[in-house]
């Protein structure tokens, strides 16, 4: 049982350790993470089978006890989102592969990727605060080199602020581990659950916002966003789209498992629903400036992130339920449309608004992928993202936060118009300014390599909205799970 | 011993913020640097007095110093080492590709800061020509 706790993390390292030693050999090295990602893949959907059924399950590394060494928890929650991880990984995976620019050509994407993959699992994973922070720092390190694969000037120059921010917020972070242990005695995650309500509250409560802060910058929220937008749309459009759909990602789970696991509440909080809404707002707001589709798609995950942060604000079941859906929809959904952003790039060799338009007609399967996943993304019925928002807001409704629900749909609406603002741009119309347009080889069709995991993603987030039911009801177990900490104590310390 | 201790920690912690806060890539790594290792020295803090060696069974719980934050500072020194000397590698090859040392502004940042200045421009000068008129 235990064995399939740790697969997802150690299987990834060892292929990235015998990618480096096949880096002569593309095509091994390609077979080689394509078979140890899907693994992870499998994995993770039959760890979220088998948790779903049987409760936590939790892995001691070394045999040490709980307390002391270091140790992985699967729960339905970190299950869930493992396993949306994996796909997307797969996906982009699939479509670095493909495409013809040949990402994956630069020497050491494939082991990197794959140490990206084992860094993402673990943050999923750990149940020990330190090896949360190992987790980040693995998963950290191997987007700034994917980051820099290029070594360009745009990208060195967004990778310096990137790398700089993303240091300081784990230099907090390792001095909150510190603290936390000066405080308790321990880094366990179940442990500190008990210990941290037994020691001063006003000490609880610095620790508390601390982790906060530290999650917050890694997860692009309000007032800590700015190095997102700058960061993001230079890299690589295969290395975007992962970072697009998970390294935030990884901030919001690791909010969600500290706020619920370590510092429960009991009511609504103030504070976690103010930054809720000031993310969303400012978020879209920003996109609305913007002029470059990477651009405009990095502001939407900031002000998504603040649609996250709202249902675990009201920290009742039905608003983490939603929470931890729109996660799952929200990793989907960003992805797809970095990859259809990507293809466009791919065709007309640029993604600025100004320069682009018509396509269409030229076009008519990325027009109507976008379409789909833009729509999605706004929260029109009938996708995925309608059913993620309306959860969200019948949640807000029955906790009686009227504004924040308020400023939700605002947002939604204004997300509708920056999509249709991409979708004027890009594929209606002429280009604005036809001195600048660029059109390489307009006769050669796209790579089979990169429509088809783009087409496979919009399947999943349609299948997504097709099953809400079903998924519905394992989010709202997941998030029983979140607040009864019972049986997730008990696998952890058994 | 303790007190020595969280002293230096604070010191190392206000040098590497004030560093991180100038414009010169080096002296931001070399802040990143010392805050690591502030961090590094509030793990050991964190584990209480200093005592002998934890070397032995569990029988010398109490009488010898608390093992696992240092454990932890090691892996966090490693993780800081590893990111230290990618951080080197990205600052000379900027300096490389622009033959400076200083954070370079983001583009875009750089075209809507123009564009708000061109604005503030086009509101000044009617009012001069309102002045003219005058």
């Amino acid at each position: 049982m235990s064995i399939l706790v740790a697969l997802p993390v150690v299987l990834p390292l060892l292929a990235a350790g015998l990618s480096l030693i096949l880096h002569r050999h593309r095509l091994a090295q390609r077979i080689l993470s394509t078979v140890s990602v899907s693994a992870v893949l499998v994995t993770a959907v039959v760890l979220t089978v088998l948790v779903d059924h049987r409760g936590p399950q939790a892995a001691r590394l070394g045999d040490w006890p709980a307390t002391i060494g270091v140790t992985l928890v699967a729960d339905r929650f970190a299950a869930m989102v493992l396993s949306v991880s994996a796909a997307m990984v797969l996906a982009v995976l699939v479509y670095a592969i493909g495409s013809p620019m040949a990402r994956d050509t630069a020497q050491h994407f494939h082991p990197v990727y794959l140490v990206l993959t084992a860094g993402v699992a673990m943050s999923f994973l750990t149940g020990d605060l330190f090896n949360l922070f190992v987790g980040f720092e693995v998963m950290l390190t191997a987007s700034y080199v994917l980051m820099t694969l290029g070594a360009d000037r745009a990208q060195v120059r967004a990778a310096m602020s990137y790398v700089v921010i993303s240091l300081v917020a784990s230099m907090l972070f390792l001095t909150a581990v510190a603290l936390t242990y000066a405080a308790t005695g321990t880094v366990n995650m179940a442990d500190l659950a008990s210990r941290l309500t037994a020691i001063d509250p006003a000490v609880r409560h610095a620790l508390s916002l601390l982790f906060l802060v530290v999650f917050g910058i890694k997860a692009a929220i309000f007032p800590l966003f700015f190095w997102l937008p700058d960061s993001y749309p230079t890299a690589p459009t295969p290395v975007t789209a992962i970072f697009a759909g998970l390294l935030t990602k990884g901030g919001v789970y690791a909010i969600i498992r500290t706020q619920t696991l370590l510092f429960p509440s009991s009511g609504a909080s103030r504070l976690l629903l103010t930054v809720a809404a000031a993310t969303m707002l400012i978020g879209v707001l920003g996109a609305i400036a913007q002029n470059d589709v990477k651009r405009i798609l990095s502001f939407h995950i900031v002000s998504q992130i603040g649609y996250m942060i709202f249902g675990l604000a009201l920290f009742s079941a039905a608003g983490l339920a939603a929470t931890i859906f729109y996660i799952g929809h929200h990793i989907v959904v960003k992805t797809t449309l970095f990859l259809v952003a990507g293809l466009i790039e791919e065709r007309e060799g640029t993604a600025a608004l100004d320069r682009l338009g018509g396509m269409v007609r030229r076009q008519p399967l990325l027009a109507g992928l976008f379409l789909l996943s833009g729509l999605s993304l706004a929260g029109i019925p009938p996708f995925s993202g309608f059913i993620a928002k309306l959860t969200l807001v019948q949640a807000g409704v029955a906790a009686g936060t009227d504004v924040v629900v308020a400023v939700s749909l605002v947002v939604s609406l204004l997300t509708l118009f920056s999509i249709t603002k991409i979708w004027a741009g890009v594929f209606w119309g002429e280009p604005e300014d036809a001195g600048l347009q660029v059109r390489p080889h307009p006769s050669v069709a796209l790579p089979r390599l990169m429509v088809v995991p783009t087409v496979a993603l919009v399947a999943i987030s349609v299948a997504i909205a097709a099953n809400a039911g079903s998924l519905w009801a394992l989010s709202e177990r997941a998030a029983a799970g979140l607040i009864d900490t019972g049986p997730y104590l008990e696998a952890v310390l058994r | 011993m303790i007190v020595s201790l969280a002293v230096l920690a604070g010191v190392l912690y206000a040098c590497g913020v004030y560093l991180l806060l100038q414009r010169t890539l080096t002296r931001i790594i070399i802040g990143l640097v010392l805050l690591g290792h502030g961090a590094n020295v509030l793990l050991l803090v964190a584990g209480g007095r200093s005592a002998a060696a934890p070397f032995g069974g569990a029988e010398l719980i109490g009488r010898v110093s608390d093992p696992l934050p240092q454990a932890l500072a090691l892996t966090a020194m490693v993780i800081t080492f590893g990111v230290t000397a990618l951080l080197l590698t990205l600052a000379y090859r900027s300096w490389q590709l622009t033959a400076n040392d200083e954070v370079e502004d983001d583009i875009e940042d750089r075209r809507l800061a123009r564009r708000a200045e061109r604005a503030s421009e086009a509101d000044e000068s009617p009012s001069a020509a309102d002045e003219v008129l005058a």
